[in-house]
């Protein structure tokens, strides 16, 4: 029997009963386009999240600070002094597999310049932190070590901090005053937009990690280091590293309570997407049972199909198909209903994604994987729902079928 | 001659609730190439069951049969399907024609079901060859519902012939036709039969039955009369009659 006669004569038994075959599909349509819309939506939000967390930094591990009990009060973790500059040289100097490191003083503090003023938030960094951040200059240029040795009084500042207190622009070379210290404008960041916490990250100044520590915080602790590691794959072995280096110069227990916590931007990337994840799941497990309904619809409507055409069936067989040829004609014309049926679902559920996209502005995705998963599964549906119709029609008695009215 | 067919003994008892039906009850009997035989009795006398059993759809209980030198009593389901394929076409009271299908595509049917690959222009040429043998030719595109009933029965003809059969197995071909068309299919048959094709025909019309050569009478599934037929009728003769006697009454009324 050969395979181009066979589909012919599925296509023209489903043109036949043209309602009949739309409604059948519809089960199909309905479970593949709930399946790649809710595939596309979600895989849209947790890209979108991913570039944020990327925008982070690259390669980034991220050194905090350890919790704190006083007087049997738990506090959070960040509010132990317990990382030390020393602990941020020593992670750059000892570790290998580590590209870059800064460390980081945060203040939020009211910034003068001019007849202007702005609460901001000051951090004192490392040269590095452009690299670690990806974060290129718009103009000017980076302070450099020597300014770093020398706790110079020179700062980098954001877009927000360029709007608000340098109206009328051109902040390069002009001077700013962080609480009575006067610094310095040597630079000026790119725009980078919001975190993915909602957070302005244009709002900052940036100024040397001596002249955070020495001259306007007067701390000797960090509220964070940053770490580049050399490439993503390095990040386990780094992160793995950092934590028994500072075990080891806390004099703490290899098992025991830590006073810090070093966390990679993975971590935080697979618990920002944690909830798409989760809804993309469920709306998978939606999908799933309707396509397992457009199954059993294929069926019902197969079964009508091969006791409505008994006698065509016992007119083949009398020309001598086997039950064999039989069985695989209603076969492939299950097969046939459902890969339309999923077909028409992929554009389907292709058309409410970006229908959503445009409405909501929530970007969306097709992966082409889930394409190709929801075309072999309509193939999968169409030979598990057909086969028992086709199966029923193999076994037919030719004498019984041809006189079947 | 070896014959075509070769009966001996031949069984079938249907096993239905507590009685069992003894449809055909030891028929013995041998039918060569070229003739053209009408199987003939009342209901219930066992000629539809001999017919599915010289058909190849159903086996016997017990037995010998013998299509063309192979014995079938011993194949299978799909062993018989090749079998039908190869050596029986099948002509239906009911035409059995596939609907929503043309008379070219219904012809080429059997061909699907060949196990030699015939590829489809040759499929074509063939189903077209027998159109024209039964003289549709010029049909071979119309939908069984835009012919009527005697080219229907042509197309299934045609349909029966188009894999070169041994034997061509028509089951009260006439018995939906009006009488003028039944003596034109059996024209047709009579000519087939004429250019060496085997007949085997089931039929209760005795007038039907002396168009053929040779008739069988059963009863009780067992063959009661088997003669040849003396005066046999010429369809063509009889269709030129019957239009005479037509015009004669156009004359006259």
């Amino acid at each position: 029997m050969r395979i181009f006669a066979t589909l012919r004569t599925a296509f023209r038994a489903l043109r036949r009963n043209k309602m009949r075959t739309l409604l059948t599909m519809l089960g199909m349509i309905i479970g593949v386009g709930a399946v790649i819309a809710s595939v596309s939506i979600t895989s849209g939000a947790k890209q979108q999240v991913e570039q944020q967390i990327a925008s982070l930094g690259e390669n980034m591990l991220l050194v905090f600070p350890g919790s704190f009990s006083s007087s049997g009060a738990r506090l959070g973790w960040g509010n132990w002094h317990s990382l030390q500059l020393e602990d941020a040289l020593a992670i750059q100097t000892q570790l290998q597999g580590v590209t870059a490191v800064s460390p980081e003083n945060r203040t939020r503090t009211q910034v003068i310049a001019g007849n202007q003023n702005w609460n901001t938030t000051v951090l004192g960094e490392s040269p590095e932190y452009l690299q670690i951040r990806q974060w290129p200059l718009a103009e000017g240029e980076m302070f450099d070590n020597q300014q770093v040795r020398t706790a110079a009084k020179v700062c980098i500042i954001g877009q927000t901090d360029v709007k608000e207190l340098f109206p009328e622009g051109n902040p390069l070379g002009k001077m700013i005053r962080i609480r009575d210290v006067p610094c310095q404008v040597i630079g000026v960041l790119q725009a980078k937009g919001l975190s993915p916490m909602g957070q302005d990250q244009d709002d900052l100044v940036l100024v040397p990690y001596t002249t955070e520590l020495k001259r306007i915080n007067r701390e000797d602790w960090l509220d964070t280091i940053l770490v580049q590691a050399v490439s993503q794959a390095a990040m386990p072995i780094v992160q793995q590293e950092i934590t028994s280096l500072l075990v080891q110069r806390h004099h703490l227990q290899p098992d025991g309570p830590r006073d810090f916590l070093v966390r990679s931007q993975e971590d935080i990337a697979q618990a920002a997407t944690a909830t798409a994840t989760v809804m993309g799941g469920l709306l998978a497990g939606i999908a799933a049972v309707s396509l397992l309904v457009g199954g059993i619809g294929i069926m019902n409507i197969m079964l009508v199909s091969v006791t409505e055409r008994t006698r065509e069936i016992g007119i083949r067989m009398a020309v001598g198909a086997r039950g064999g040829d039989i069985m695989v004609q209603f076969l492939i014309e299950a097969v046939t209903l459902s890969l339309i049926g999923g077909a028409m679902g992929i554009a389907s559920g292709m058309g409410i994604s970006r229908l959503v996209a445009s409405l909501t502005h929530w970007p969306t995705l097709t992966p082409f994987m889930w394409i190709g998963i929801a075309s072999i599964s309509s193939a999968a549906i169409g030979v598990v729902s057909g086969f028992y119709p086709a199966w029923k029609a193999s076994k037919l008695d030719p004498i019984d079928a041809l006189r079947y009215e | 001659m070896n014959p075509v067919i070769k009966l001996e003994g031949l069984r079938k008892t249907y096993h239905t609730g507590e009685v069992d039906v003894h449809a055909v009850q030891g028929i013995s009997l041998e039918i060569l190439p070229g003739e053209f035989v009408a199987i003939m009795g009342a209901s219930g006398s066992g000629k539809s069951t001999l017919m599915n059993l010289i058909g190849c759809l159903d086996r016997p209980t017990s037995g010998r049969f013998d299509l063309d030198g192979i014995d079938i009593s011993t194949l299978d389901r799909s062993a018989l399907a090749d079998i039908r394929n190869r050596k029986i076409g099948f002509v239906f009271q009911g035409f059995n024609l596939l609907s929503r299908t043309s008379a070219l595509e219904n012809v080429e049917m059997p061909m699907l079901y060949s196990h030699q690959h015939v590829h489809a222009p040759e499929q074509r040429r063939r189903a077209l060859e027998s159109l024209e043998l039964v003289g549709l030719g010029q049909r071979s595109d119309h939908y069984p519902n835009q012919l009527s009933g005697g080219q229907q029965q042509r197309v299934a003809i045609a349909r029966a012939l188009v894999n070169k059969p041994s034997l061509l197995l028509a089951d009260e071909p006439t018995g939906n036709l009006d009488s003028q068309t039944s003596i034109e299919i059996m024209g047709v048959f009579q000519k087939l039969n004429d250019q060496g094709i085997t007949i085997i025909m089931v039929t209760h019309e005795l007038d039907i039955a002396r168009y053929t050569k040779r008739n069988i009478v059963l009863r009780d599934g067992r063959v009661v009369t088997d003669e040849f037929v003396p005066r046999r009728l010429h369809a063509e003769a009889e269709l030129h009659r019957l239009q005479e006697a037509q015009q004669a009454i156009n004359l006259t009324a």
